[in-house]
């Protein structure tokens, strides 16, 4: 049946104003059920919402174990009737095999192409070496890359700073990563766990080394391999032996510690490989060794006025010391002075031998060249600074102030030219001096929040930064700038050599001026004290303050003058003597 | 029969030639001029590659065939020659240095 409703317009009408109207209603159609339907419904046991029932199974294919094993070859391919043990069967069938047509032509053909060939091996020997006694030289030409391989995040919900990370010494397999905060007071609901993460598995910590309070520090002995030394936020040395579990084996006793922070601690060589020393901000540096770490055995306060006064001192923030020089060792403040101490000195007085103006800031990290040890390394604010130990006013070699503050760096461990900065915006600078001085070789930006440690494995591929968000990233470098080359040793140590003797020269000219100001103003004052003798009225001071102050800029204006015809005569002789 | 004895003597008469074997499409050693241990060794695992390499080079192109084999080691090099249906002869040799 069709439901049909027509409407009916005049065609002038259209496109006019639509005027509604209300009305009533009108029934067009009624349709109502079909009565006979409802006599055979038809049941459907489900009701509307329901969806199609299905079920779900996992299957996993069955994993096939698999053997290697070598097949016994026996000589096969006889017919079945022969027995191929038996001799006499076997000459039977080849000499039957070889009166073959077919085989009479085929080996006729084969063996005039197998002589061609062998022909030609006699002839030249194709596959030849040649240039066997030179080695391949590796020539990289691709610019440095650095790889990131794998990222260790903190584990906890509230990311803590990695403050401090250390290779394990059987060949980096395992890395040791300090937690803590370094803002102020923060660290209330932080936990106190600090991780040795294995390299290779990157999801969970391989141990977990529960400390007293946050580490700050931690370091593996480089000689026992188990062993590690952890300095607390609190003041408090803490030892671990791995074997042993997560728990400290000993930690120092919080009335013979460090007032505050440990910032560094550091193994020493010693027979026992027991013994170790640490430098906090509270001016101490203490020896300890760790069989008894109830007391230091050793104590040195950072006073420069060599009282031995605490309230003077200067707050330490990192510690260097050479395997090679184990009498000295070096401490970076935090007021930016860098002190070299002499540990075999007798009295505390002597043990500071002297100090280097280092930086505007605290001095992040000293480190010596591993094969230079004359020369180290320092940064601090915004620069690093490359220092020779015999002089003391100026650094050597210095990098462009930064955009943001340089917060660590090492020394490559393979390469005397190379070393590692990171940066508190996140940035990773390899330098390489002997290759670009004023720049770095390669700047890698590892995360977005500061980085706060780095660390090169032994093998100098691989490299380890801890940032503030808690991740302790591993980047592997390319091999340009891990592979010693030639002569970079004795290239790097003339060119530090030179620096040096430059900043002597300055130095010893600087002395020189000052030398003669100091005659002058003895010359002046010489005069003066003749002149007192009588009352002066103010003019007359004026006069004389007049007088002095033009023949004082004459006498500056000569000099000048002088100044540079002498630093000419030092040029030259310096030519002369070159 | 003496075309064939007479081809063999010449190949194993070239320098360098350390032995020939004639094997056929059975992976059976015909004729040999190395001790029979050896023989069976080299029949028996050299069969495998041929027909592998024969197969590789007509599924590249049907139209093409395997000419010549040469398998060239530190030591030495082996040379094999492979027929329509029987492998054929193959031949160890040793390099030259000059």
């Amino acid at each position: 049946m069709e439901i049909v409703n027509v409407l009916m317009k005049r065609r002038s009408e259209f496109n006019r104003l639509r005027g509604f109207v209300d009305s009533d209603f009108k029934k067009l159609v009624d349709m109502s059920p079909d009565q006979s339907t409802s006599e055979q419904p038809i049941h459907k046991d489900q009701s509307v919402q329901a969806g199609q029932e299905m079920s779900e199974h996992e299957t996993n294919t069955v994993g096939l174990e698999f053997i290697s094993h070598g097949m016994n070859h026996v000589e096969g391919g006889w017919p079945k009737d022969i027995d191929h043990e038996n001799m006499e069967q076997t000459i039977r069938f080849r000499k039957k095999a070889g009166k073959n047509e077919a085989y009479i032509s085929s080996i006729l053909q084969l063996g005039s192409v197998m002589e061609l060939c062998i022909r030609q091996n006699n002839a030249i020997d194709k596959y030849e070496q040649y240039f066997e006694d030179e080695e391949e030289e590796e020539e990289n030409h691709n610019a440095p890359y650095a790889k990131t391989m794998n990222v260790l995040r903190d584990p906890h919900q509230v990311k803590r700073t990695v403050t401090s990370l250390s290779w394990s010494p059987d060949r980096g397999r395992k890395l040791a990563a300090a937690y803590s905060s370094v803002v102020f007071q923060q660290t209330s609901q932080l936990s106190t766990d600090s991780y040795i993460w294995d390299v290779e598995k990157p999801s969970i910590p391989e141990m977990v080394l529960k400390p007293p309070s946050p580490l700050v520090c931690l370091e593996y002995n480089p000689r026992v391999s188990y062993t590690l030394m952890g300095g607390c936020y609190n003041g408090q040395v803490a030892y671990w032996d791995t074997r042993r579990g997560c728990q400290t084996v000993a930690y120092s006793s919080v009335e013979h510690s460090h007032k505050d922070p440990v910032y560094k601690v550091i193994w020493l060589q010693s027979k026992t490989g027991t013994d170790a020393f640490s430098a906090s901000t509270d001016g101490q540096v203490l020896w300890w060794d760790v069989r008894k770490l109830s007391e230091p055995t050793e104590r040195l306060i950072l006073d420069l006025s060599k009282e031995g006064n605490l309230g003077r001192a200067l707050g330490g923030i990192s510690l260097e010391f050479e395997i090679t020089m184990p009498t000295k060792f070096m401490v970076g403040t935090e007021e930016g002075l860098i002190i070299s101490c002499n540990r075999k000195a007798k009295t505390p007085a002597e043990k500071i031998v002297c100090t280097y103006d280092g930086h505007r800031g605290s001095v992040y990290a000293v480190q010596r060249n591993p094969f230079l040890p004359k020369n180290f390394l320092t940064v601090g604010d915004w620069c690093a600074r490359i220092w020779s130990e015999d002089i003391k006013e100026s650094s050597i070699i210095n990098t462009k102030n930064g955009v943001s503050e340089l917060m660590d760096a090492c020394w490559s461990p393979v390469r005397p030219s190379v070393f590692f900065t990171v940066k508190m915006n996140g940035v990773l600078d390899i330098w390489d001096i002997l290759f670009n001085q004023s720049d770095p070789t390669l700047s890698v930006k590892v995360c977005d929040g500061g980085l706060y440690s780095i660390r090169v494995e032994e093998n100098g591929r691989l490299v380890a930064c801890g940032s503030e968000k808690g991740e302790a990233t591993l980047l592997e470098i390319s091999s340009g700038l891990s592979v010693p080359q030639k002569n970079e040793k004795s290239l790097v140590a003339a060119m530090f050599e030179r620096e040096t003797k430059r900043e002597k020269i300055l130095m010893g000219r600087q002395r020189e001026i000052r030398l003669k100001e100091r005659c002058r103003s003895e010359q002046s004052r010489e005069e003066e004290v003749v002149r007192e003798d009588g009352e002066e009225s103010p003019q007359e001071l004026l006069a004389r303050a007049e007088k002095d102050f033009y023949s004082m800029v004459e006498v500056e204006l000569k000099r000048r003058r002088k100044g540079k015809d002498l630093i000419q005569e030092q040029v030259v002789c310096e030519d002369k003597q070159t | 029969m003496a075309d064939v004895e007479e081809t063999l003597k010449r190949i194993q008469s070239q320098k360098g030639v350390q032995g020939v074997i004639i094997v056929n499409s059975e992976g059976i050693p015909i004729k040999t001029t190395l001790d029979n241990t050896s023989t069976v060794q080299y029949a028996g695992l050299i069969q495998q590659l041929v027909l592998m390499a024969r197969s590789t080079v007509r599924e590249l192109d049907p139209q093409n065939d395997l000419t010549f084999l040469r398998v060239r080691s530190k030591k030495n090099e082996i040379m094999i020659a492979p027929g329509e249906g029987r492998p054929g002869t193959k031949v160890r040799a040793s390099p030259q240095k000059c």
